[in-house]
């Protein structure tokens, strides 16, 4: 391999006192992202697994990917579908990829700008965390965001919501989500209403969102049909429409057991007990529309911001599930509540486990207690 | 005299009401989102701090330790509608901006916090300078929020346009954040932040 030749060769150089010193965590970060490191724990671990951090991540890029596909797909159909012109495949994942590809661009580029200086500055290595949250910002964008503001969101996620808490593992909230929220609240005329979910629409076209359409007033015969939405051939942020592409990748994160079965089931109890008990519509069309899904498979399962104890993910997932209802039902001021929901139990999420913790340590007193009595 | 001076001085970074103490947070949160009530209050609560340390810093063998809250607190109150009336008298419309939040510097911790540590244990004259110099720490503060919070949320200072037309014709658009009080939080948080490695060395 010349390759791995090569990086042997230039490695002294950003070794201590080397000449490229000060860039060590890029140089390591490289490394480590073309090879497997060599090194491993050596000391203090109880627990040795094949599935490291970059594992991890892998895996939840690679169920990303339908999401990701059928979103570039849906881009070009829908932006097509508001013309009313009927193209081929191949020109709809065009104009799809057309679009996509610099949201992409720009979220990586700042996002791993700002990762690499503070590995830098704190000579720390470089960690993978930003490959999945980088991947995460298009996808829950509308697709027409300006690219200055998504610019913007990603360099205040990564700053304020992750570097000042101590970088990867150490954030409070989910990053992808706050960059989300971020812009929601700074910029609302490019995050919210009909026209931002439809690349350069036609101007006669309604580009509502199912969501926008019920908060409008609509009923259930306004929506498009449930086939549809299923599918995913509806507007809506990038990657949130299919819910065929959502599952196909929940599945995996849970066989490989990355996200928390317990957090799904219960944010779905959470959802649909809420939608029985407070909503006019069906509570199935809930499930179905907007971020629900791919918030409950992507972004409350995440291991960092969720709840730790089994109790606690239960009860964390349900009060997910149903604060997103009782917000889009309840609250005059937005259509969606999945993203305020689980930023809200983000920020819950220690307190839950700290009070799990706690009702078993006294459990456990009182079980001690008794069977000293017992044994005098 | 250079300890007097340092009275003044050192409130304004290493002891700084609010990125140091964290006192005084809630008037910040509720003032900055424009310049010109930022500075108004920031004078006023200087004002108010200063004469109160004064006037407590020369009662301060007179008063029982029992009932000394009581008494500190008649003394800012009084001070206190003595600066909302004038505001009302000079510049009204500011004045309105502010609203409650004049009245709440009765409750404002900086005030009490230094009668209690500083204006009852001290003489006159450093208690007056300790006073002014902690309105300043407050108001210097409140002062950067602000220039940040007007600059980028409505894209004017002293309510003067500032950000040229051009740029809202590329696409440019205010910070809706920015007027809302959570991000005043988050500015302060990055002040102190950036001031925290600086006070180490």
């Amino acid at each position: 391999m010349g390759l791995r030749k090569y990086i042997d060769k230039i490695k002294p150089n950003f070794e201590n006192g080397g000449k490229f010193a000060k860039f060590h965590s890029t140089f390591e970060a490289f490394e480590t992202f073309l090879y497997t490191p060599n090194r491993v724990t050596v000391k203090g671990a109880h627990i040795r697994d094949a599935v490291d951090m970059k594992r991890n991540m892998i895996y939840v890029l690679i169920a990303l990917i339908p999401c990701f596909l059928f979103g570039t797909w849906n881009i070009g159909y829908q932006h097509f579908l508001s013309f009313g012109e009927s193209v081929t495949f191949w020109q709809i994942i065009g104009y799809g990829l057309l679009k996509i590809i610099p949201l992409y661009l720009v979220s990586y580029v700042v996002g791993l700008v700002i990762e690499f200086t503070f590995a830098e500055i704190r000579h720390e290595e470089v960690n993978e965390g930003y490959f999945v949250t980088g991947f995460l910002i298009p996808l829950i964008m509308p697709v027409d965001v300006p690219l200055w503001m998504l610019a913007l969101a990603v360099a205040f996620a990564v700053i304020i919501g992750k570097e000042v808490f101590g970088g990867s593992g150490m954030n409070v909230v989910n990053p992808a989500l706050l960059a989300r929220a971020f812009l929601f609240f700074s910029y609302p005329s490019k995050m919210t209403g009909d026209n931002v979910w439809i690349a350069e629409k036609a101007d006669a076209y309604s580009g509502a969102t199912p969501l926008g359409t019920i908060f409008n007033g609509g009923t259930v015969n306004d929506l498009p049909s449930v086939t549809e939405m299923i599918i995913g051939t509806i507007p809506g942020s990038v990657g949130e429409t299919s819910k065929i592409a959502i599952l196909i990748g929940g599945i995996f994160l849970i066989i490989t057991g990355i996200a928390s079965l317990r957090i799904i089931i219960s944010t779905f109890i959470g959802a649909i007990a809420m939608s029985l008990l407070i909503s006019d519509i069906p509570f199935y069309f809930h499930l179905i529309m907007g971020g629900f899904m791919f918030g409950t498979f992507f972004m409350a399962t995440d291991p960092v911001t969720a709840a730790q104890t089994n109790i606690g993910k239960w009860i964390y997932g349900f009060l997910i599930g149903a604060v997103a209802i009782l917000i889009r039902v309840a609250n005059p001021g937005y259509p969606e509540g999945m993203m305020l929901a689980i930023l809200l139990l983000n920020v819950f999420a220690p307190l839950i486990d700290w009070c799990v913790v706690a009702i078993n340590k006294r459990k456990r007193k009182k079980r001690w207690a008794t069977a000293e009595r017992s044994a005098k | 005299m250079s300890n007097n001076l340092k009275l003044i001085t050192a409130p304004l970074r290493k002891a700084n009401p609010i990125t140091v103490l964290i006192l005084g947070i809630c008037s910040a949160l509720a003032v900055t989102a424009k310049l010109k009530p930022a500075i108004v209050m920031a004078l006023s609560v200087t004002v108010v701090t200063a004469l109160s340390n004064l006037v407590i810093s020369l009662l301060r063998k007179g008063i029982p330790a029992k009932i000394r809250i009581i008494v500190q607190l008649i003394v800012v109150a009084t001070l206190v509608i003595l600066v909302d009336q004038f505001l009302k008298a000079f510049v009204y419309d500011v004045s309105k901006q502010l609203s409650v939040f004049v009245g709440l510097i009765i409750t404002n911790c900086i005030v009490m916090g230094r009668l209690e540590a500083f204006a009852m244990s001290h003489k006159p004259w450093e208690s007056l300078l300790d006073g002014i110099g902690n309105g300043l720490g407050y108001g210097s503060i409140l002062v950067i929020v602000a220039f940040f919070r007007e600059l980028l949320g409505s894209g004017t200072l002293f309510g003067f346009r500032v950000i040229p037309q051009g740029l809202y014709d590329f696409g440019y658009v205010n910070n809706g954040l920015m007027i809302l009080p959570p991000m005043a939080l988050i500015i302060i948080g990055i002040i102190i932040w950036l001031q925290k490695p600086e006070e180490e060395k």
